[in-house]
């Protein structure tokens, strides 16, 4: 990985003066949504980027941490009453638990078999949140509601702080696949994708570093689920562990890159609002236009420019120079 | 002068199934040497290699590297103590450059980027593949893989290097290139034990050579030795190389 | 009591009949030419819609639309390889994954651009009823459907052991190359697989149909019950994934009866975690 060139790091510049002032040009209701969305789906493909674009675990279950985060906060703020920052952190710490306790079982499949070994899981996750009276089951957890504060991490008013609170959150995200990507670590989960052999013989522990990669892919998930929980007040199986979720992820970080650093959020810069915008405008009468048009693009993308967007700008860049 | 052990193998043994691929295999290596593991197909060569290194896990048998035992222990390990390896069917990283795939064998002594980029320049230019290094793995010919992925095992700076058949496919100039490689890599007091089919090259470089048949040593011994032994002669009997004394 | 047990093990096996031969069209496509097919669900889906709309405007018995279903299930799997799947074998892994669940969203949202999402109901024609055999109920539909089943998995079985083409298919299954080596044109084997394949799911919709709700996403479920049967029996053998079928057919009707109904599913993707760790071969795989 090559550090940041300087027309890199200007244009980084001025795509974030770009995002901060946003809000207070466009003052709509839905496109402030969309690009609340659009940050949320980038994080959460950055995320899975870390262990499936970079270490080659092809995860079809991020759905899974995602919804342990908002309910892992969501239930210490409706039980304990714990303030939704430090239900953060928790949850972070119990999706990337389970991570690892699901991960290490896991540590030889590859491919096909790793893929639906994570959806495997997930759902099972799934259908258990589903009937765990601890949580509410199926009826799920309806957030008590604080007084607007950034302590509170809720807002009634306006929408505007959750904006900055995930666009925040996504430069985080970013920050540690920038880390990751440019470390040993990331040289490592590169080895480990291209395969297990040249990987050990160069001295890498792969069962460590895949470990390592799903728990960093897991608390960052948890994360964007805790926001979710905190923005949208309400959290149940159908909405924050469903497969649908998890797919579109790895589909989105596909078709933005996947192994690039950017490569997600193109693809949900992308896809969110695509999605949005058809399903609220051909969607909302159950005709599945929307998603027909979707598949019909996931499929033409897997075939002829499997590399994303970012592949496609290297490849002209490439060329230009 | 009394030259330290550097690998010991004793009893070496592997299963799979009902077929005995390594039996009872006795043998050691001494420090700075370069032993050949010779064999028909199928004599259990690459096995032999596979157990030692942690890939496979032998049945029974007694490995020791430089006295300490590392038998059945996991590859990375293995690789951390000392040991390096190539594979018989050429693995590299293919989206990486030949300077990263360097650097990634590097990381293992040098945990930050740039000095373990250093060590790569510095064994890529031993390797005589400086000029490729931003090239991707998958844009190399064969030779330049084994080539790089040779440079790789260097990077984790090993005592012992251990070459499955670097020489296979390689064009006659190639080879020439390869065996000047290895020469170079033991002038800079490397041990090697390198499994090969290219007769020429294994009596041009080993100082011992071991023969392998159907699982079993048949013989070892200096190269003359071993080539005019009747027994080994009979074990290739059929295979197209000629045994060239 | 034990008639209750007994119950649960009659309904297990017959859907465990049904289980198999929707898994051993997905075990032939991932043992020929080693890609999962995550629309394998879809397939299902439309040998049932297919079932349903031949009875709805013409009046077809679901029995008779069988062979129908089959014909067009078999173009259709063959054209999705061709023009699709084919173009990614080459690709990055990441390609093969996701090409086909493109495929699956694109097709169960065709259906529901449509037909619509309703779920619909084949009213009971030539079968209908249950048998009664002292405390136990079978139903009709089903055991037919479970013979059906049976029937077709053995000239599945007949035709790749005897059958030139048959053996083709098992030669690439086994060893590519060397069937490659041997004159096999791999390429239409994986064609003719894919296709295969498709059309004995199809063959399993217009059985189903004669019993389940018909509807667009009913595919889902049943595409990733498929996995785990498959994973259970060994990816690639068919006789596995027979025998894998009933097996998870049974463990999910005796998870239900024994734990709690609403983790059935939850058991049956367990049995494909479990089977992956400790026998990753499956049963009878290799």
């Amino acid at each position: 990985m090559k550090s940041l060139s300087l027309k890199q790091i200007t244009v980084g510049l001025a795509v974030l003066v770009l995002l901060l002032i946003f809000p207070l040009v466009v003052t709509q209701i839905f496109p402030l949504q969309v690009m609340i969305l659009v940050f949320m789906y980038a994080m959460l493909g950055v995320a899975w980027n870390i262990m499936g674009g970079y270490a080659g675990m092809f995860s079809f279950g991020q759905a899974a941490f995602f919804g342990i985060g908002a309910y892992t906060s969501s239930f210490l703020l409706m039980t304990f009453h714990v303030n939704p920052w430090i239900g953060l952190i928790a949850g972070g710490l119990v999706a990337a638990l389970v991570a690892a306790a699901i991960g290490y079982p896991c540590s030889n499949l590859r491919g096909h078999y790793f893929a639906i070994a994570s959806i495997a899981f997930a759902e099972i996750v799934r259908v258990h949140f589903n009937n765990w009276t601890l949580v509410n089951a199926a009826e799920g957890i309806s957030l008590p509601m604080l007084d607007e504060s950034f302590i509170n991490f809720m807002f009634h008013n306006s929408k505007v702080p959750y904006y900055y609170i995930m666009l925040a959150f996504l430069i985080l995200a970013l920050v540690v696949c920038y880390f990751v990507a440019t470390s040993k670590m990331g040289y490592y989960f590169r080895a480990i994708r291209e395969s297990h052999d040249v990987a050990e013989v160069l001295g890498v522990n792969v069962v460590r570093y895949r470990l390592i990669a799903i728990m960093i892919s897991a608390f960052l998930s948890a994360m964007a689920g805790t926001f979710y929980a905190q923005y949208v007040l309400y959290i149940d199986p159908e909405s924050v562990m469903l497969l649908a979720i998890s797919i579109q992820i790895v589909l989105l970080s596909m078709l933005g890159g996947a192994g690039s650093i950017m490569g997600p959020v193109i693809g949900a810069a992308v896809l969110i609002p695509i999605a949005e915008v058809t399903r609220v405008w051909l969607g909302h009468r159950g005709t599945g236009v929307d998603m027909l048009i979707y598949g019909f693009l996931i499929t033409i993308i897997s075939v002829y420019q499997p590399q994303g967007v970012w592949g496609l700008l290297s490849r002209i860049g490439n060329r230009i120079k | 002068m009394n030259k330290a052990i550097c690998l010991d193998v004793k009893g070496m043994t592997k299963w799979f199934g009902g077929l005995a691929a390594n039996q009872d295999i006795d043998f050691f290596i001494e420090e700075g040497e370069i032993v050949s593991i010779i064999g028909p197909n199928g004599a259990g060569k690459s096995t032999l290699f596979n157990c030692i290194t942690g890939f496979y896990k032998p049945n029974s048998g007694k490995v020791s590297f430089f006295g300490r035992d590392i038998y059945r222990m996991r590859a990375d390990k293995i690789c951390k103590l000392g040991i390096a390896r190539t594979f018989q069917v050429v693995q590299v990283i293919s989206d990486m450059t030949v300077l990263e795939n360097v650097v990634t064998g590097a990381l293992l002594r040098f945990s930050r980027i740039g000095p373990a980029t250093d060590k790569a320049l510095e064994i890529l230019a031993f390797t005589g593949l400086i000029d490729k290094k931003s090239l991707l793995g998958t844009e190399l010919t064969i030779a330049d893989k084994k080539r790089l992925e040779v440079s790789m095992a260097l990077a984790t700076q090993p005592r012992l290097l251990m070459l499955d058949e670097s020489m296979a496919g390689l064009t006659p100039v190639e080879l020439r290139e390869i065996i000047a490689l290895i020469k170079k890599i033991r002038g800079q007091g490397m041990t090697l034990v390198i499994v090969e089919h290219v007769m020429e090259a294994v009596m041009e470089i080993s100082d011992r050579v071991v023969v392998l048949n159907s699982g079993k040593k048949i013989m070892e011994g200096a190269p003359k030795e071993v080539c005019s032994s009747p027994d080994v002669i009979q074990a290739y009997l059929g295979d197209k190389y000629r045994v060239v004394c | 009591m034990p008639e209750q047990l007994l119950q649960q093990i009659v309904n297990g096996l017959l859907i465990g009949f049904m289980y198999s031969l929707i898994a051993i069209g997905l075990t032939l496509i991932w043992g020929v030419m080693n890609i999962v097919n995550f629309a394998h669900g879809e397939f299902l889906m439309i040998g049932m819609f297919t079932s349903f709309w031949l009875f709805s405007v013409y009046g077809l018995d679901p029995l008779f639309s069988i062979p129908i279903c089959f014909l067009l299930l078999f173009v259709m799997g063959m054209f999705i390889y061709r023009f699709i799947v084919s173009k990614v074998m080459k690709g990055p892994m990441l390609a093969q994954l996701v090409v086909t669940f493109g495929v699956s969203i694109f097709l169960s949202n065709l259906a529901v651009y449509l037909w619509t999402p309703d779920f619909r109901l084949i009213p009971p024609t030539i079968l209908q009823g249950t048998w009664e055999f002292g405390e136990l109920n079978l139903s009709i539909p089903k055991t037919v459907a479970s013979i059906g089943s049976i029937i077709t998995s053995v000239c599945l079985f007949l035709f790749l052991r005897k059958s030139k083409t048959g053996k083709a298919i098992l030669a690439t299954e086994m060893d590519r190359e060397a069937a490659l080596l041997m004159g096999i044109n791999t390429e239409r084997i994986n064609s003719l697989s894919f296709g295969i394949g498709a059309a004995l799911v199809g063959v399993a919709g217009a059985f189903l149909s004669t019993y389940y709700y018909i509807y667009p996403q009913v595919g889902g479920l049943f595409g990733l019950i498929a996995f785990s049967i498959v994973a259970l029996g060994g990816f690639g053998s068919i006789e596995g994934a027979f025998i894998a079928g009933v097996l998870v057919g049974l463990a999910q009707t005796l998870g239900g009866f024994f734990f709690d109904p609403a983790y059935k599913y939850a058991i049956v993707f367990m049995i494909y975690l479990i089977t992956i760790w400790i026998r990753p071969q499956g049963l009878l795989g290799w």
